[in-house]
């Protein structure tokens, strides 16, 4: 299996760009065209969100590209079809986020099968915690060389050094415990969680998420830590019908 | 009982939730764990039970009933609890813990409004602030219950995400504790994330725990216990101590137009293994893995999963389930109107129902007659002429 996520952090340190896209959304079949669009405008890693009916983590944003993307037919068969047609042209690293009963229901061994013959870089489970992973699931992630990436939250430093070292992606560092799409900055006390987080000296490489939306934010995520994820602003942004280009010089991507 | 380090029973239950929820969460159990063996809690919420929410019910011998069905048929009665239902109990237990955490806010998810109403109760008497997330359609539905809730002085909150009902309210009271996590969140039934469907269980096991005592006094013993299921915490309730006993454990689910119609609500029938509101259980779901919206005409049964507990019980046979349907339920209830002076609620009306579906000739049975029938008036009023 191809180590693109490696290759990236062995390449670029500092100031990664990543972009959440929800699939299936705006249209059916976005993907094929957005992806490429991302890729070729500099963005070093790309997350795709697999649409859920109950998407508990999710502020309204993405709740609602969810809908829109389950109304469009999306379902996990056909983003394993799409992905497999992504990879005939773009290596750009590729984590799948999705809550775990879709991936349940298609089978995880059957799910992590397809993403290591489609070129699935890592995945993302939000509601399948750090114990739970240890407990149940890591056999067959190990069995299929598919790295789950854990979400830790900036304010509970013991509880990242135990996360990082299980994990053999990156870090997705939580900005603050809350729900997507709902922050406008950072407070002073987030500011410090993070001083303390960069401080830990994790063996991870950390992408930041949850509240970048701008200039601003990509530019704090980027002095604490290997670099940010975009989601809701993005999404947004799609919404709206704003260019792709226009949307990520703007946040300074 | 039966719950292993993970908080799975068998293969269901656990905690599936977001990292963001591990601390809440882990605060929870923590404080769980102590006050559930606390002797000065168990007496406050004992106390409280008594006085306050009219403990212990009654243990009621139906004699009309009995004659019609040739068996001993007791109900247990927590239609006669304050506020209406069995919710009480586990509403007066979760806002003792939460007050002794020293919380100032609670939230709560509800369906029908009985378990929301409950807990507005609890927090007015215990003097904390309460916000209770009910879907939009269900504010529509159940009118009364968002007054009650309003003039014991909760907040009722919209939710109007996804299908604007019980499914959804839960959703966003999960969302609203993500995002402020020193609040505490009462979980109306056996359902949710561990520890959730123990403490549930917990603070509802007095029902059992009566009745054992009950039918020690009059030197009988249950051969029978029926309850409806929703999430499962009245029936929950009322098989906890019998659990390990040679009882026969019934369970009544909202079987809605029929289990062919698509319009039903019997998960344990029509679901399948899955993840739900964070935990591993039963639910009704598609061949993708979305969660579909079921159906009853009771407000209280037409949640999408099942209990973790309840799955563990169906999945090894300890207990057998029934699909009622809305046409049987309002019969039942008319039923026992009639013979027994007593209104129940459309929910206890399943379980009730299940008397034509099975031989229980000579047999002593109990129902748990879960609650009262006020709130389905104008339901029983439209369908029963």
């Amino acid at each position: 299996m191809k180590k693109r996520i490696k290759q990236l952090f062995d390449q670029k340190e500092k100031g990664i760009c990543s972009i959440f896209i929800t699939a299936g959304f705006p249209e059916k079949e976005s993907l094929l065209n957005l992806v490429p669009l991302l890729d070729k405008n500099g963005v070093d890693l790309i997350e795709i969100g697999i649409p859920f009916s109950d998407p508990l983590a999710d502020g309204t944003t993405i709740q609602q590209s969810s809908e829109v993307a389950l109304k469009n037919g999306m379902n996990l068969l056909l983003l394993f079809e799409q992905l497999k047609e992504l990879r005939k042209s773009t290596e750009v690293p590729i984590v799948l986020m999705g809550y775990f009963n879709p991936i349940f229901q298609f089978g995880l061994e059957a799910f992590l099968e397809r993403c290591q013959q489609v070129g699935v870089d890592g995945v993302i489970i939000p509601d399948v915690s750090f114990e739970l992973y240890h407990s149940h699931y890591e056999v067959l992630f190990e069995q299929f060389e598919v790295p789950l990436i854990f979400l830790a939250s900036a304010n509970n430093p013991e509880r990242i050094v135990q996360i990082d070292q299980k994990s053999k992606a990156f870090i997705y560092l939580l900005s603050s415990a809350s729900i997507t799409g709902k922050q406008n900055t950072f407070s002073a006390e987030q500011l410090d969680a993070f001083k303390d987080v960069r401080e830990l000296n994790l063996k991870s490489p950390v992408l930041l998420g949850f509240g970048i939306h701008n200039r601003e934010t990509v530019k704090i995520a980027h002095h604490y830590f290997e670099g940010s994820i975009i989601g809701s602003a993005f999404i947004r942004a799609l919404e709206n019908k704003k260019p792709v280009q226009e949307f990520l010089q703007q946040v300074g991507y | 009982m039966l719950i292993d380090e993970h908080g799975f029973y068998g293969e269901y239950g656990g905690a599936y939730i977001p990292e963001m929820l591990h601390q809440p969460v882990e605060e929870l159990k923590k404080a769980f764990d102590s006050y559930k063996e606390d002797k000065t809690f168990e007496a406050e919420y004992l106390q409280l039970l008594k006085d306050y929410v009219g403990r212990p019910t009654p243990l009621y011998k139906a004699e009309n009933l009995s004659t019609k069905y040739e068996a001993e048929i007791y109900l247990k009665r927590e239609d006669l609890n304050h506020t209406g239902a069995h919710k009480i109990n586990n509403s007066i237990g979760q806002v003792l813990l939460a007050k002794r955490m020293n919380k100032k806010r609670i939230i709560a998810e509800t369906g029908a409004g009985q378990h929301g109403v409950a807990t507005a109760t609890a927090c007015a008497l215990m003097g904390l602030e309460c916000k209770v997330f009910m879907g939009e359609m269900d504010i529509k539905r159940q009118a009364p219950n968002v007054s009650r809730m309003k003039m014991l002085g909760a907040e009722v909150i919209p939710a109007s995400s996804g299908s604007k009902t019980l499914k959804d309210a839960t959703n966003e009271a999960i969302r609203y504790w993500i995002n402020n996590p020193d609040t505490f969140y009462v979980i109306g039934s056996v359902v949710g994330p561990h520890p959730y469907p123990q403490i549930v269980a917990h603070f509802q096991s007095i029902i059992s725990k009566e009745m054992k005592q009950q039918f020690k006094a009059i030197q009988r013993q249950p051969e029978v216990i029926i309850a409806c299921v929703g999430g499962g915490s009245n029936a929950v309730g009322a098989f906890y101590h019998y659990l390990n006993d040679p009882v026969k454990l019934l369970i009544a689910e909202g079987g809605g137009k029929g289990l062919d119609s698509g319009l039903s609500a019997a998960t344990s029938v029509l679901g399948t293994d899955g993840i739900i509101h964070g935990s591993k259980t039963i639910l009704m779901q598609d061949e993708n893995g979305q969660i579909t919206e079921p159906y009853s005409i009771s407000a209280g049964l037409d949640y999408p999963g099942i209990g973790p507990l309840h799955a563990h019980l169906i999945k090894y046979q300890r207990v057998e389930s029934f699909s009622i349907t809305d046409e049987e339920a309002l019969t039942a209830a008319q039923q026992l109107a009639k013979m027994e002076g007593i209104i129940p609620a459309l929910e206890s009306a399943h379980a009730l129902a299940t008397l034509e579906k099975v031989d229980l000739k000579n047999k002593c049975v109990v129902i748990n007659l879960s609650g009262r029938g006020d709130k389905d008036l104008e339901t029983y009023i439209s369908n029963i002429s």
